[in-house]
């Protein structure tokens, strides 16, 4: 299976013969093409127009990370995979404000779902988080009822309030976490979401990258925020199960701390140590696998976003309606 | 391509006449591609006339057509039988079509028989419904799937 590649040491990234090479001045590495679905670059990375053409004919996204560690942007290949139906009906069902609204609270619904399955995982008896759980199936309850994207929103931004102030009581760290802040985050926690979030974000981009779907057609985020913003859409869904379980196991192993981090004028980043070990084991949650009940198979977390995807496809073209993923174990 | 498909599954016809194709990634297809390119690689290769791309012709007439396994020789003969079919409508009637499966080592001869030309007509009109319904073909639910590059998309 391909997998990702993360750069972190400054140098060259080159094209060599068929096979890509990563050389400075102390080292050169060969990186096999065929083995490699999206690279991250952290560090400072020259390249030239003859390996953007090498990667593009490898459908090869690349994402870049500023010097804070903030996501700035992907390398995204000319679409390869183009179908003017997917195309037309994914415009159209953007456009079509019932077909919009039913998309959006399906992301919501199983973002949701995803949410509280993992606040039911933490309420033992040390840990009572039963009022919280049910103040959020009431707020779950209400989706049906909306009727605009911005109600939706609405309650999603709810849910999330009283699934943050939850993290206080589970994490065996003095977190002082109360609210979600971003650009730029000031606790250290904000922080860390905010980079494992970008992951999330962009392993997804590369997935729609794999299908047929526009990925700056979304339903839930307005498309006008000028990012891809269906992966946008589709990371609410991987956020939870993904992300946020990362997120629980690297504090209560201890492997993350408040020493991660170095506080830079109004920054509080990530040291490169500390990214490493959350690649790392961000790159063997995507690699686990779990038994699909419908195709009665083994598929990675990865996987589970590229089906996603798939799903809306179905969907958008008339074909089954789409049920976003809900964890099921 | 389309004789091809339609002769193993209807759904994956109508995906692929659609530009819904999920191949770009699938093992199997990636060596069937790699056999194709190197096998018989003294020979010119593929040879487009009209929509159809004939992976090599010999001086002594014949065409033929490089496959990876013979697990659909059903598939394989007809998308021949079409190849000659469309041959002889520019009046080329004494073409030997060979089917070569060199990682197999076992060639065949494809000729049209006499009422080919009928199935294939029919098979045509059939393939033009299809592609033009706006519905999608159900599943075939068969154990070909299991394999297919469409596998995932169809059952999820």
């Amino acid at each position: 299976m391909k997998r990702s590649y993360y750069l972190f040491s400054n140098g060259e990234l080159k094209r060599r013969d068929n096979s890509l090479i990563i050389k400075n001045d102390k080292t050169s590495k060969y990186i096999p093409v065929e083995d490699v679905n999206q690279i991250y670059v952290f560090g400072e990375i020259s390249f030239n127009s003859k390996l953007t053409n090498f990667l593009f004919q490898n459908n090869i996204t690349v994402h870049f990370f500023n010097y804070y560690g903030y996501y700035s942007g992907s390398f995204y290949p000319r679409e390869s995979l183009l179908s003017g139906d997917v195309h037309l009906k994914q415009a159209v069902s953007h456009l079509n404000f019932q077909k919009r609204l039913l998309i959006a609270k399906e992301f919501i619904d199983s973002a949701s779902f995803n949410i509280s399955r993992n606040l039911k995982y933490y309420n033992r008896k040390e840990v009572n988080l039963e009022t919280q759980i049910k103040d959020i199936e009431l707020l779950r309850n209400k989706l049906n009822k909306v009727n605009s994207i911005e109600e939706l929103m609405g309650i999603e931004g709810n849910i999330r309030k009283i699934y943050y102030s939850t993290w206080n009581f589970f994490i065996n760290q003095n977190i002082n976490f109360h609210k979600r802040e971003k650009h730029p985050p000031k606790n250290w926690i904000n922080s860390l979401i905010s980079f494992i979030n970008s992951l999330i974000y962009t392993t997804t981009l590369t997935e729609i990258y794999h299908t047929h779907l526009d990925p700056t057609i979304s339903f839930l985020h307005s498309p006008s925020e000028r990012r891809f913003s269906l992966s946008l859409d589709i990371s609410e869904i991987f956020k939870p199960i993904i992300g946020d379980r990362l997120i629980f196991s690297l504090l209560n192993k201890n492997m993350i701390t408040h020493e991660s981090f170095i506080e830079e004028f109004n920054h509080i980043i990530l040291k490169d140590s500390s990214k490493k070990i959350i690649l790392k084991e961000f790159d063997e949650r995507l690699k686990q696998t779990i038994k699909h009940k419908k195709l009665n198979k083994k598929v990675s977390y990865r996987k589970l976003i590229r089906l996603e995807c798939y799903k809306l496809e179905k969907h958008i073209i008339e074909e089954k309606k789409y049920e976003g993923f809900k964890i099921w174990w | 391509m389309h004789i091809y498909y339609f002769n193993i599954c209807k759904r994956k016809l109508w995906l692929f006449s659609h530009n819904l194709n999920f191949e770009d990634e699938n093992i199997d297809v990636k060596i069937g591609k790699v056999i194709e390119e190197e096998s018989y690689s003294s020979q010119k290769k593929n040879y487009m006339i009209d929509n159809i791309n004939i992976d090599y012709i010999k001086k002594n007439k014949t065409i033929h057509e490089i496959k990876k396994s013979n697990s659909f020789e059903e598939a394989n003969i007809m998308q021949i039988k079409y190849y000659l079919y469309i041959l002889k409508e520019y009046g080329l009637d004494d073409i030997k079509g060979i089917l070569e499966y060199p990682k197999l080592y076992i060639r065949k001869e494809v000729h049209l028989d006499k009422n080919d030309d009928i199935i294939i007509e029919k098979q045509i009109d059939e393939i033009y419904k299809i592609i033009n319904d706006k519905k999608i073909p159900n599943v075939i639910d068969n154990k070909i799937c299991k394999k297919c590059a469409y596998y995932e998309y169809c059952y999820v």
